[in-house]
């Protein structure tokens, strides 16, 4: 992996180009557009954008080929979804109680004064009561997306391994992949299926909103003011993890009450240490191999316009980038 | 009395000069947490507030203040209220009813405007209004030459924007469409919260009659129509999800009826129902006591309540609290949700209006159609 950088929505301003340049990263150029679903290809802006040929990966497309020359893998993949899918309701359903008793205590003395020894003890209890949840869930898809990989070996399905083939084919002379926003879920479940975990690590990738949750390790949906739905944060799938420990908030300003900090302060510590990063239009976050490996992030090599949600949920600056004191 | 028409009053008769600088100065209605002011500025023998609110008088006396010209009445009104009215103004013995002169918000219907008082907390959603950042949906026409009434009727079509032949969609028919783009700013409303993911991309069909008091009031020939005729055409012309959850009817006032009227005949084709103020007059015993215009709705609904079937699987249904409707919707919602329908019910502080629907509509939408807000971040 060269490097990995995180941008906000490209809309209504893009700032890709300007990414690009502040990292020094020139193409050619391969672009996923799987979140775009049946838009996928339609990258006539995002070329004029970056001033050059751009080369459509199709793994949207690709996937749907695959599905239909390998209906044993496509039958399978749909049990697997509609597994998920009864998990994902069932831990909102415990999410849900879990999440108001937890923000019932923190809206509790939320007048200024400290909290009291008990109230910080109930807090704190709640907090953990939400992080075993999450964590249970998460553990319990992974289980799912590992007993799935052991039963279909892209080597054992000739449509899958011959459209991997192909794809990195196409990707042969590409230097910088570039990955859209979109539907997280069917962007996610694409690159999975194609095993782009292993192949976007021999590049630079560049990806905005739902790209850049699906390259971290747990992609967490958020929304505090849908017009339905009961607006709990909730861990959704485990990601590529090409970076690691933080948790990627696309659209930030307009999806989450930031002026609510008993809100926030809930959701920073749900996630600790995973750090939550604001990825609003303008931001950018690019990292580069090199960092030590352990090290919860990889070497954060520049950072603009984001922001870090911390645990008495204001949201503060991020460490300086590495290399800067 | 509102403080500023207090502060006026308070050293006796106010000169010209004061009373214009008041004029000047003051939003009209005066708005206070408790309640409305309105005020008249005018020569006159009397002058009536005319609102349609259930439960208060249809016309209430405006006071005139001593030595001026000026006319005023007080109301309670409850925050987040919004009502509308005119003022009936009598001179030399005639009365004619006019719009708030002082009050440039009016609000426009097929039977021409009228003024609107935004009670305290009350604001008109921004998602109504155009948004630049939006992508705008497209009209399409479709003529249905043969129908269930025997003749030529058109139908309009809104595409959502970045429509394309390769995706399905679900669908919409919206009875009285023109009055909902026109009085309602629908094309607002579904441009904003298709573009927001909080509705999904739909096709949107928006019907007219020419005799809806007829045709609306539980006919048989217009659920045909919808049914086989509209619904058929749609089917041929355009990608279509095609299954009953994704079809859905809206209506207001009689269009409500004409909704659910069609969906009871038509058991498991459309499973989404929009109905806002529904015109649901029934009778327990005896007759109805509304206009004979009803007569047939009453029967509908008097049928309805006695065998409600399955006529949809999720409903929107939302009343305002100022009109005398609310009886006949609060009426209905135990048996609409003991018959097994999914529904979700609204009240709102408004009357019998185009603004009142409109600005249900984000709720009503996004619960029938939800859109991929949850899934999607571009």
């Amino acid at each position: 992996m060269e490097s990995v950088t995180l941008l906000g929505p490209q809309l209504p301003e893009p700032n890709l180009r300007a990414a690009l340049t502040a990292a020094g990263l020139a193409g050619p150029f391969a672009s996923i557009s799987a979140g775009w679903q049946e838009r996928e290809g339609e990258i006539e802006e995002l070329q004029r954008h970056v001033g050059a040929p751009v080369i459509d990966l199709q793994i949207y497309a690709r996937s749907e080929a695959v599905f239909a020359a390998d209906p044993e893998l496509r039958d399978a993949h749909r049990a697997r979804q509609a597994q998920l899918q009864e998990m994902q309701e069932l831990y909102g359903l415990q999410l849900n109680h879990a999440k108001q008793a937890a923000r019932e205590l923190f809206e509790r003395g939320a007048n200024g004064l400290a909290p009291g020894p008990l109230l910080r003890v109930a807090r704190r209890r709640a907090v953990a009561a939400l992080r075993r949840l999450d964590r249970a869930h998460f553990a319990a898809i992974r289980r799912v997306h590992s007993q799935f990989d052991a039963r279909f070996d892209p080597a054992t399905r000739p449509a899958l391994r011959a459209a991997v083939q192909a794809l990195r084919h196409d990707l042969a002379d590409a230097r910088v992949v570039l990955i859209a926003g979109g539907h997280v879920a069917a962007l996610l479940n694409r690159l999975r299926l194609l095993g782009a975990a292993s192949w976007l690590r021999e590049r630079a990738v560049v990806a905005w909103s739902a790209g850049a949750m699906a390259l971290t390790e747990c992609v967490v949906l958020f929304h505090d003011r849908p017009p339905q739905g009961a607006a709990n944060a909730e861990v959704f799938d485990a990601g590529l993890g090409l970076v690691r420990g933080i948790v990627a908030l696309p659209h930030a300003q307009n999806r989450l009450d930031l002026h609510d900090s008993a809100r926030m302060a809930l959701f920073a510590r749900r996630f600790a240490p995973g750090v939550c990063i604001t990825l609003d239009p303008g931001a950018c976050l690019h990292f580069e191999v090199g960092g030590d490996p352990a090290a919860t992030w990889p070497r954060l090599a520049l950072h603009a316009a984001t922001f870090q949600l911390g645990r008495d949920g204001a949201l503060g600056q991020l460490p300086p980038p590495a290399g800067v004191a | 009395m509102h403080p500023a028409l207090r502060r006026l009053t308070a050293g006796g008769a106010p000169d010209m000069a004061r009373v214009h600088e008041f004029l000047e100065r003051e939003r009209f209605p005066l708005v206070a947490r408790d309640g409305v002011t309105f005020v008249f500025s005018g020569d006159a023998e009397a002058v009536n507030l005319r609102c349609w609110i259930a439960g208060l008088p249809a016309s209430q006396p405006l006071e005139r203040i001593e030595g001026t010209s000026l006319w005023a009445r007080h109301i309670e009104l409850p925050e987040n209220s919004r009502i509308e009215y005119k003022f009936e103004v009598v001179r030399r013995g005639h009365g004619e009813w006019l719009l708030d002169p002082l009050n440039a918000a009016q609000a426009t219907d097929p039977f021409g405007a009228n003024s609107v008082c935004q009670g305290w907390g009350y604001a008109s959603p921004e998602w109504t209004f155009e948004d630049p950042q939006a992508r705008r949906g497209s009209f399409d026409e479709l003529g249905l030459e043969q129908t269930a009434f025997g003749e030529r009727r058109a139908v309009r079509i809104y595409l959502p924007a970045r429509f394309r032949r390769t995706r399905r969609y679900p669908l919409l028919i919206i009875h009285d469409g023109a009055d909902y783009l026109r009085y309602a700013a629908m094309r607002n409303v579904l441009d904003n919260l298709i573009h927001r993911l909080e509705v999904a991309p739909l096709i949107v069909a928006l019907t007219e009659s020419p005799h809806r008091l007829v045709e609306y009031a539980g006919d048989e020939s217009h659920a045909r129509f919808l049914a086989h005729d509209v619904l058929g055409a749609l089917r041929a012309r355009l990608p279509l999800t095609d299954t009953a959850e994704t079809r859905g009817l809206m209506g207001a006032s009689f269009g409500a009826v004409a909704a659910l009227h069609a969906a009871w005949r038509f058991p498991g084709t459309f499973g989404r129902l929009l109905l806002q103020s529904g015109s649901f007059a029934f009778s327990d015993l005896g007759e109805h006591r509304r206009s004979p215009a009803f007569d047939p709705v009453a029967r509908f609904v008097n049928a309805f309540r006695a065998a409600p079937g399955s006529p949809a699987q999720k409903m929107y249904m939302s009343c305002g609290v100022y009109e005398s409707l609310i009886y006949e919707n609060r009426s209905l919602l135990p048996l609409l949700r003991d018959s097994g329908i999914d529904v979700r019910y609204e009240e709102a502080r408004d009357g019998h209006n185009w603004q009142n629907w409109r600005d249900r509509s984000r709720a009503g939408l996004s619960w029938l159609f939800p859109g991929p807000l949850w899934m999607v971040y571009e």
